[in-house]
C-alpha cells in the first residue's frame, strides 16, 4: 500500500481529465477523456486549414457535383466548385447529325426539363430557317413546358428536402412529379427525352382524349399542391434551415449572370415569358411571382407558386387549343410521307403503303432525302433564350449553310447560376451549403453538357 | 485519344494553366511573353478584311476524281461571309450604335469604326465584329454608359469556323440589356495561331466560368482571367474537344452483319 500511496503523492497532474497526445508514427494520437474541448481544439487547429472534399458522388450535392470546402471550425470559408463529371460532348456531337437529329441529343441535357432545351434548340433553328410554326403547335410547345416546369420545381423541391432530411417532402415530390411523368407519356410517348418537339413544330398531334388528361392532371395538382404549404412552408425545422440561407442580393445575381427563381427571389421580376414573350406566352394570363428576401426560403415559395401559375397557363393552353396542323407546311422541312404504324406495330401500315406507291412516290423520296440528309439551314447565327425553370436558357446556333448545324451552344442556367455557389455558402455553415445548393437547383447534365 | 490529332499549329496545352502562352506559336515573338496583355501595334492598323464565317463549297456528296457525268460534281458554292449592315439599321440597332460612338468619343477612348469594323444585323440580332484590343474598353463602355446599359452578360463563347476559313476561331460575347430589354452580340475574331483575346471578368465577373469553358473546348486564351484552367475536361487533359481539327471519336458498330462507322466517318451531304 505504501507504493501506492506514493504514485498518487508523486501525481503531478492536477486535472485527471487532461488530454494527453503522443507522438506516433502515423501523426499525432490524441487521448481524449472529457471536459477538455477546448484544449483539444487550441492545439490542434491554429492557422490549419481543413479542406473537405463533397462530392462528386455523394447524395446532397444535387448529381455529380462535387464541392472542395475550406473549413474554420464549421464555418465555411472558401469555396470551390468542380464541375464536367457529367460531360457527355452534346454540343460537338450535335456537329455530326442533321438538324433535326440535333433534338434528341439536346434534350439530353438538362434531364429534368428536356422539353425547355428542345423548345430553345428548334426556335433558334426555326430563326435561322426564317419559318413560323403554326400556332396549334406553338400552343402544344407551351403547355408541355409548362407542364415539364412543374415536374422539374417538384424535383428541385423533393430533392432539396431529401438533402435537408425533409423525407416526406421527398417522397410526396417525386410521387406528383409521378403524375407529371405518366402525362408526358401520354402526351409524347417518353417520360424524359421526349424529342417531341422537332425544328417546324412538333413532331406528332396530340392523342385521343389529350384534353380531358390534361385537365385531369390539373386537378389533381390543385388538390396536391397545397400540401408543400401544410407539409413545410410553415415547418419550423425547414424554416430554420432555409430562412436567410443562400443570400444573394440583386446586384450579385446580375454581376454573377445568375437568373430564374434566384434572381427573381432578389426582387427583379425578371421572367423572359413575359419581358419577352416567345410563343404567343403574352396571351397568356399568368403571374410571375417575386421576394424580396433572397435567401432560400424565398427561392422556396417562388417554386411553389411558379407551379401553380403553370398551371394556370396550362388550362389556358388547353382552352387555346384548336384544330390545326402541329408542322409547318413546307415539305422540304416536314417530312412528307404521313407515316403511320401498322397493326403490328412494326412497319408501315397498308394504307401508307397503299398510298405511296399508287399515288405519291415523290413523297417517299422526299422523305428518304430529308431523314437521311436532312434540310439545309440558310448560313448565319442565332440566339434564342426561353425560360426554364433555372433560368434563361439559350441555345445559339451557326449555320455554315448545311445540312449539320456548325456549332451549338446552349448557355445553360445551371452552368451559370452555380458560380454563384461559393458567394451564398463562404461565411456560412457546412450545413448551409447543402440549402444554398439546393436553392440553386443545379441539374448536372444541363451544366456539364 | 486526340494526342496525335491536334492541329500542327498549336503545342501541347498541358494543364491549361493559367494563362500560359499556349494560344502562341513559338515562332510568334511578340506573344513570346506569358500572360502578355498587349497586343502588337501591327494589327490595330491592319484594314479590316470581310468576315468569313463559312466554307467554300464544291461538288455535292463529296464526289471527287470519280467519273460523274450527272453535274453536280461540278456545282461551287462561295464561302459565306455576312454582309456588314447598312444605316438605317432598323429599330433600336440605330440608337445603340449611335450612342456608343458618341460615349466613344466622349470618353476619348476610340472610334467606334475602329473598334466595331463590322456591324451585321441578320435575323433580327445585331452582332459588332470587335477589334480584340478594345473589346474590355467596349464591354464597359456598354454595361455602365446611362443609354447602353447592357448589364448583363448571358455568356461567352467560341466558334471554330474550320480551317479553310480566315480567323476561323471566334469567341462570341451575348450581352442584354434589362433595363432597355436589347440584346446584343459581340464577337472576336481570332487567328488559331494567335487565339488570345482579353478577358471580360473584370467587366462581367458571370464570364468567369464561360472563359474557362471556351478555353477549354477551343483553346482560346483569355488574357487577365483570374485562372484560367479547364472546367468541363480533366485537367490533364490534351487538346481542344470543340476545335473543328478535334476529331469526335467512336469505333464502328456492328449492326445486323453491316459494319456501321462512327458517325463522323459516314457519308455527309452538309
Amino acid at each position: 500500500m505504501t507504493d501506492l500511496d506514493d504514485s498518487v503523492t508523486d501525481h503531478t497532474v492536477t486535472d485527471p481529465y487532461a488530454a494527453s497526445s503522443r507522438e506516433t508514427t502515423e501523426g499525432t494520437v490524441y487521448t481524449v477523456t472529457g471536459g477538455d474541448w477546448d484544449e483539444l481544439v487550441d492545439e490542434s487547429t491554429g492557422d490549419e486549414r481543413i479542406v473537405i472534399n463533397m462530392g462528386p458522388q455523394h447524395p446532397s450535392t444535387h448529381g455529380v457535383l462535387r464541392l472542395v470546402l475550406e473549413i474554420s471550425g464549421e464555418t465555411v470559408t472558401d469555396v470551390r466548385l468542380v464541375i464536367g463529371y457529367l460531360h457527355t460532348g452534346i454540343e460537338k456531337n450535335c456537329e455530326y447529325r442533321t438538324w433535326t437529329q440535333g433534338v434528341t441529343f439536346v434534350t439530353r441535357c438538362d434531364y429534368l426539363a428536356p422539353l425547355f432545351t428542345e423548345t430553345a434548340y428548334c426556335m433558334s433553328v426555326e430563326r435561322l430557317l426564317g419559318i413560323e410554326v403554326p400556332t396549334r403547335a406553338q400552343v402544344i410547345r407551351v403547355m408541355l413546358m409548362e407542364i415539364n416546369r412543374i415536374g422539374s420545381h417538384l424535383v428541385a423541391l423533393a430533392t432539396g428536402g431529401m438533402e435537408l432530411g425533409a423525407l416526406t417532402g421527398m417522397t410526396n415530390g417525386f410521387r406528383e412529379r409521378e403524375e407529371v411523368l405518366h402525362l408526358l407519356e401520354f402526351l409524347t410517348g417518353l417520360r424524359m427525352n421526349h424529342a417531341f418537339i422537332r425544328p417546324g413544330g412538333v413532331v406528332q398531334d396530340l392523342p385521343d382524349g389529350a384534353e380531358k388528361r390534361i385537365l385531369e392532371f390539373c386537378d389533381v395538382m390543385d388538390s396536391r399542391l397545397p400540401g408543400f404549404h401544410q407539409l413545410l412552408t410553415g415547418n419550423a425545422i425547414w424554416q430554420q434551415r432555409l430562412v436567410g440561407i443562400g443570400y444573394l442580393p440583386l446586384d450579385g445575381c446580375l454581376s454573377l449572370g445568375v437568373t430564374g427563381p434566384i434572381l427573381r427571389s432578389a426582387g427583379l421580376a425578371w421572367d423572359l415569358r413575359k419581358v419577352d414573350p416567345y410563343l404567343g406566352y403574352e396571351q397568356y394570363d399568368f403571374e410571375v411571382p417575386t421576394d424580396t428576401a433572397a435567401d432560400s426560403f424565398a427561392r422556396y415559395k417562388l417554386r411553389v407558386e411558379e407551379m401553380h401559375q403553370s398551371l394556370r397557363i396550362v388550362r389556358q393552353c388547353v382552352e387555346a387549343l384548336e384544330p390545326g396542323p402541329v408542322m409547318v407546311q413546307d415539305a422540304k422541312i416536314a417530312w412528307p410521307a404521313k407515316l403511320s404504324v401498322g397493326a403490328d406495330g412494326m412497319g408501315n401500315s397498308l394504307e401508307h403503303v397503299r398510298q405511296i406507291m399508287g399515288q405519291s412516290m415523290e413523297s417517299l423520296i422526299h422523305h428518304f432525302k430529308l431523314v437521311t440528309e436532312g434540310f439545309k439551314v440558310p448560313p448565319g447565327q442565332a440566339y434564342v433564350p426561353i425560360e426554364s425553370p433555372r433560368g434563361e436558357l439559350g441555345a445559339h446556333l451557326v449555320s455554315d449553310g448545311g445540312t449539320r448545324p456548325l456549332r451549338v451552344h446552349l448557355r445553360e442556367p445551371s452552368f451559370v447560376n452555380l458560380q454563384a455557389a461559393p458567394a451564398m455558402c463562404e461565411g456560412g455553415m457546412v450545413s448551409d451549403v447543402i440549402a444554398a445548393l439546393a436553392s440553386l437547383d443545379p441539374v448536372m447534365g444541363g451544366c456539364d453538357r | 485519344m486526340a494526342d496525335d490529332e491536334k492541329q500542327p499549329g498549336v503545342p501541347p496545352t498541358g494543364t491549361g494553366g493559367a494563362s500560359g502562352p499556349t494560344g502562341a506559336t513559338p515562332g510568334s515573338s511578340e506573344h513570346s511573353e506569358p500572360g502578355a496583355v498587349a497586343f502588337s501595334p501591327v494589327e490595330q492598323h491592319r484594314p479590316h478584311a470581310p468576315t468569313v464565317t463559312g466554307r467554300h463549297r464544291e461538288g455535292m456528296f463529296g464526289i471527287h476524281g470519280s467519273g460523274d457525268t450527272s453535274g453536280f460534281g461540278g456545282l461551287r458554292l462561295p464561302a459565306y461571309a455576312p454582309a456588314p449592315a447598312e444605316r438605317p439599321y432598323g429599330g433600336w440597332f440605330d440608337e445603340v450604335v449611335d450612342e456608343t460612338a458618341a460615349a466613344l468619343e466622349e470618353g476619348g477612348l476610340v472610334a467606334f469604326d475602329e473598334a466595331v469594323p463590322q456591324v451585321t444585323v441578320d435575323r433580327g440580332e445585331m452582332t459588332w465584329y470587335v477589334a480584340r484590343d478594345h473589346l474590355p474598353t467596349l464591354a464597359t463602355l456598354l454595361r455602365d454608359d446611362a443609354a447602353l446599359r447592357f448589364e448583363f452578360c448571358s455568356g461567352v463563347s467560341g466558334v471554330d469556323y474550320g480551317e479553310d476559313v480566315p480567323q476561323q476561331l471566334h469567341v462570341v460575347v451575348q450581352l442584354l440589356s434589362m433595363t432597355y430589354r436589347r440584346r446584343l452580340r459581340l464577337e472576336v475574331c481570332l487567328d488559331v495561331e494567335d487565339a488570345r483575346c482579353p478577358s471580360l471578368v473584370p467587366v462581367y465577373p458571370t464570364a468567369d466560368w464561360h472563359e474557362r469553358e471556351t478555353w477549354d473546348m477551343f483553346g482560346i486564351v483569355f488574357d487577365g482571367h483570374p485562372s484560367l484552367t479547364r472546367i468541363l475536361m480533366p485537367d490533364d487533359w490534351n487538346g481542344h474537344p470543340q476545335r473543328k481539327s478535334y476529331p469526335l471519336g467512336g469505333i464502328p458498330v456492328e449492326y445486323k452483319g453491316a459494319e456501321i462507322p462512327p458517325p463522323d466517318q459516314r457519308r455527309a451531304y452538309t
